[in-house]
């Protein structure tokens, strides 16, 4: 049976939680409050406690998680979520703190965060970094605000970004964003980006380079090098978006490749929850010459004690209205200090492994359109099953009937049919084992029993739903039922 | 030195096997050589998890927290009641776990609760929408800001003075770099004339943005102000703090036509910033202008209810650079956190809760008013945060917090003319005592 909306299960009189009784004096709000301010009715259930346990209980056992089975959502690292992080985020000293409180009352605080800034810098070979953006798009958006504030410093006329055709929607959202116009670049044959398709819209208008390496298609691009001179002979910068780092932890660093910014997505690399969407957390890194345009506050230390900057003349200004998702930072810090140097060179030399091992053996079953090593990451193509009438998306349909998430699907663009498969490290060879034998009986059922895919799943709490209709009549709100 | 890889020896050498190479490096051969690290990252080496406990706990215990201290700080964070069930539910790995809802079937756990967020913010705010989050309440009112400016095609936004000062700094970083004006307009008795809203408006105005309660706690007139934005073609958008609205009129129903907020009253610990969660609800007319993920009701081929993500021809996945934003990840784990708190407190608890909050404030102001030296700049209305004029203001609080009490946000970071003026927010879990303790101390201070 479903479960109801909190709103069905409201009954009157019920109350969940009991306040201390109020121990001040009253008064009248009507005295202090002009009655046209004054609420008359709140359309809010009522319910008790156990009912409100028990209701969210229902609903969380109706997901899938990392915790429950195998997630491999390309480009979005569901690596496992250390449970002492979780710890570490709710102790007090870090959870109750006021964001106005004091610099002296938070020195604790703001020296993990410091830390944390040095370990992200040294991890990716910038200068600096700002742990301010709530999420890797919102680094993307930071990111790109320093590139205006750096043309604009210069005096350059810049109004367009470079971004390959494999590249993330939020990318060149984000470039709408602050203006920016995008220019899209081919890519070539290996998936990498195509230089001379590059070099012919190149010009003095190039803002930038936002490119993710290895790319959305799990390719580390070689010619990154001589990307990033091209960029610079325009005085253009080059940008990482570092969805991707977890395959070249202790590997490379994008500093080395030539980036002046890069973001990172914490809620991948570094292990912090996905939460069902969210919060991340999307630090941005800088080479020295971008540092002054960082977002505000920046921690400083003066030798003695740390304190937030907030007078920072050429700072792109504040993100955010506060130094960022400070608990998710928390949980960052404390992977890093269990994986130190070697640990986090582990990680991308197991989560590369997986992603070889898998492909290796899949690509004997699907269309593996670029064969060659991958890095944390693979994209098959399903469109050797057209010929039985099945898609992808019945592949990744059929794949949550077997217990597992399916892969990424029909991202990046520029692959057919694409399936985007991410391991990551944390996953043991049992698990790629069985989800490759899952994939292959798929494959095969796609030929003998294409209806199998097509009704799948039919195991899920429900099974497809009707997408069309939710959005031509759209029912977004218990309380206006749509016409 | 403890690491989450649980791959064995033997399972990486057949690994390779398969792969047919020797050694984890030939994966990593393409690189040039030129670009990979030469040594090993300078970070320290790992730990086991006991050894990172203490080290993170020491930090931890360094910092003075709002439980060992009492609290009066607010400026947009509030120190609420919350109740512990939330925390074990939010602790349930089928949540924090997962991610974005993107295979609804193994998702509806996900996008139920975001169904059901959407609509107690709908009705908490009396507006006909609202989205699955967004980062924060300053990132909120700056996609409503880009939300009006393109459903009008104008470009200049009127902000008044009295909306939070960080959300304004923020707005500045975000909002201008699209050729978006905005254009402050100051307050008098703690809120602003709407006369001088009313100078200010012509046909170039896409929006007024206005604080309900303010900043610096009094109530704006958010009726006659949204009237006159509307006869001038433009939108109104009220930033509103949710626990208010236990107690006060819904923006929906003083003409709002956006309304973005900050979610932490609502059961989040003040965790020194963030993760929060912003909100944003709009008028139906604005229903494909939204940013973000937004959860719809729909059934299955079977016929049953279940939950989607919808309208996404809205978002960058699809749309690009055409997209009504490039939001991707939010914070859906802290929507449901404020959706627990809801569904616990409820209606009840809800107004409750803004009462005390109410009527704690009043009492300080009642008790303050008798201490000598301290005044109050402004008369108008107020919820549960005001002004209060201190002599020395910064000084006394400095003695203040050596005491154990963060007696305020000293105004004078935002406004040079508020000197010796402090934000004071008083919640429900202030008790008389903490509050008789407050007015002392500040009187032996001040007069001491
Ligand atoms: C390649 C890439 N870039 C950027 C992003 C955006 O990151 P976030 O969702 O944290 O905003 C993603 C997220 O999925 C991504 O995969």
């Amino acid at each position: 049976m479903a479960e109801p909306l909190i709103f069905d299960l409201s009954k009157d009189g019920c109350r969940g939680f009991t306040l201390p009784a109020l121990d001040v004096p009253e008064v009248d709000p009507a005295d202090h409050i002009p009655a046209r301010f004054l609420r008359q009715e709140l359309p809010l259930p009522s319910l008790s406690e156990l009912d409100v346990v028990r209701h969210f209980t229902r609903l969380s056992r109706l997901n899938h998680s990392v915790d429950i089975g195998f997630y491999p959502l390309g480009s979005c690292t569901m690596k496992y979520n250390p449970r002492v992080n979780e710890n570490m985020a709710r102790l007090a000293g870090f959870a109750n703190l006021h964001p106005q409180q004091p610099d002296e009352t938070v020195q604790g605080a703001l020296q993990m965060l410091k830390t944390l800034e040095e370990s992200l810098a040294e991890i990716t070979g910038m200068d600096a970094m700002t742990l301010q953006p709530a999420a890797g798009a919102q680094g993307e958006l930071t990111g790109l605000l320093i590139m205006l504030a750096y043309h604009r410093k210069k005096g350059n006329h810049k109004t367009k970004v470079m971004i390959p055709d494999s590249g993330h929607g939020t990318n060149p959202a984000s470039c709408a964003m602050v203006g920016y116009e995008v220019v899209n670049i081919k890519s070539d044959a290996r998936g990498g980006v195509d230089i001379e398709d590059l070099k012919s819209k190149l010009g003095p208008d190039i803002a930038g380079l936002m490119i993710t390496n290895p790319n959305t298609l799990g390719l580390f691009d070689e010619n990154i090098g001589e990307l990033a001179h091209l960029i610079h002979s325009v005085d253009g910068l080059v940008y990482y978006d570092g969805a991707n780092l977890n395959a070249i932890m202790g590997w490379t660093r994008p500093g080395d490749m030539g980036f002046d910014i890069v973001h990172l997505n914490l809620h991948k690399t570094f292990s912090t929850p996905h939460g069902g969407g969210g919060p991340g957390a999307g630090p941005v890194g800088v080479k020295k010459h971008l540092e002054p345009f960082l977002p505000n506050p920046r921690i400083q230390h003066d030798g003695k004690k740390y304190h937030l900057q907030t007078k920072c003349r050429e700072s792109v200004g504040p993100v955010l209205a506060s130094v960022g998702n400070f608990l998710v930072l928390v949980r960052a810090y404390a992977y890093i200090l269990v994986n130190g140097r070697e640990g986090l060179k582990n990680v991308s030399a197991y989560a590369v492994l997986n992603a070889n091992y898998m492909m290796q053996r899949l690509k004997k079953t699907f269309d593996l359109p670029y064969d060659r090593f991958c890095k944390h990451e693979f994209v098959l193509s399903g469109k050797g099953l057209a010929k039985y009438g099945v898609k992808t998306l019945d592949v990744a349909k059929r794949l949550l009937d077997f217990g597992f998430h399916a892969p990424t699907i029909y991202f990046p663009m520029i692959v057919e049919e694409s399936m985007m498969i991410e391991p990551t490290e944390t996953e043991s060879k049992g698990t790629l084992d069985c989800f490759i034998e899952a994939m292959e009986m798929i494959a095969r059922e796609a030929a003998e029993k294409p209806e199998n895919l097509k009704n799948a799943p039919t195991k899920t709490p429900v099974r497809r739903l009707d997408e069309a209709t939710a959005a031509r009549k759209p029912d977004i709100n218990y309380f206006q039922k749509p016409e | 030195m403890a690491n989450y890889i649980p791959t064995t020896p033997a399972e990486l050498q057949e690994m390779l096997g398969a792969i047919g190479v020797k050694t984890v490096d030939d994966l990593f051969a393409e690189i040039p050589p030129e670009l990979r690290l030469q040594g090993e990252l300078n970070i320290p080496a790992g730990m086991s998890e006991p050894e990172m406990i203490r080290k993170v706990t020491r930090l931890a215990q360094t910092n003075e927290t709002v439980d060992n201290n009492v609290c009066f700080l607010g400026g947009g964070a509030y120190d609420h009641i919350i109740p512990s069930v939330i925390d074990h539910l939010l602790l349930r790995g089928d949540f924090f776990t997962a991610y974005t809802p993107y295979q609804p079937e193994v998702s509806q756990g996900t996008l139920q609760c975001i169904y059901e967020f959407q609509s107690l913010i709908s009705g908490l705010t009396g507006m006909d929408q609202a989205n699955a989050s967004m980062y924060e309440g300053a990132t909120a009112t700056v996609e409503a800001i880009n939300m009006a400016t393109a459903q009008t095609r104008r470009n200049r936004v009127l902000v008044l003075q009295t909306v939070n000062p960080e959300y304004r700094r923020v707005m500045s970083s975000l909002n201008t770099p699209l050729g978006v004006e905005l254009i402050s307009v100051p307050f008098e008795d703690g809120a602003v004339d709407p006369a001088k809203i009313q100078e200010a408006l012509n046909d170039q105005v896409a929006a007024v943005v206005m604080q309900y309660p303010n900043f610096l706690g009094g109530i704006e007139d958010i009726e006659k102000i949204s009237e006159m934005t509307h006869n001038a073609g433009a939108l109104s958008i009220v930033v509103a703090n949710p626990i208010a609205l236990g107690l006060l009129e819904t923006p929906g129903k003083l003409g709002a036509d956006i309304v973005a907020g900050e979610g932490q009253p609502l059961g989040i610990p003040l965790s020194y910033g963030g993760p929060y969660v912003g909100f944003l609800a709009a008028k139906k007319a604005l229903l494909r202008r939204m940013p973000g993920r937004i959860v719809g009701r729909t059934t299955d081929i079977d016929g049953k209810a279940g939950y989607v993500l919808t309208l996404q021809a809205r978002e960058q996945h699809i749309r690009r650079e055409k997209a009504s934003s490039n939001i991707c990840s939010n914070q859906a784990l802290m929507a449901l956190n404020t959706t627990i708190y809801m569904s616990l407190m409820g209606r009840e608890g809800i107004k409750e809760v803004a009462l005390q909050c109410f009527q704690k404030a009043h009492y300080l102001k009642r008790e303050l008013a008798k201490v000598e030296g301290v005044s109050f700049p402004f008369t108008g209305s107020f919820f549960h945060e005001l002004v209060v004029k201190i002599p020395n203001a910064r000084k006394v609080i400095g003695k203040m917090a050596k005491q154990g009490v963060f007696a305020g946000i000293p105004l004078d970071n935002w406004f040079s003319n508020l000197k010796d003026c402090v934000l004071v927010a008083v919640t429900e879990k202030r008790t008389k005592d903490e509050i008789d303790h407050y007015c002392n101390l500040l009187g032996g201070f001040i007069n001491g």
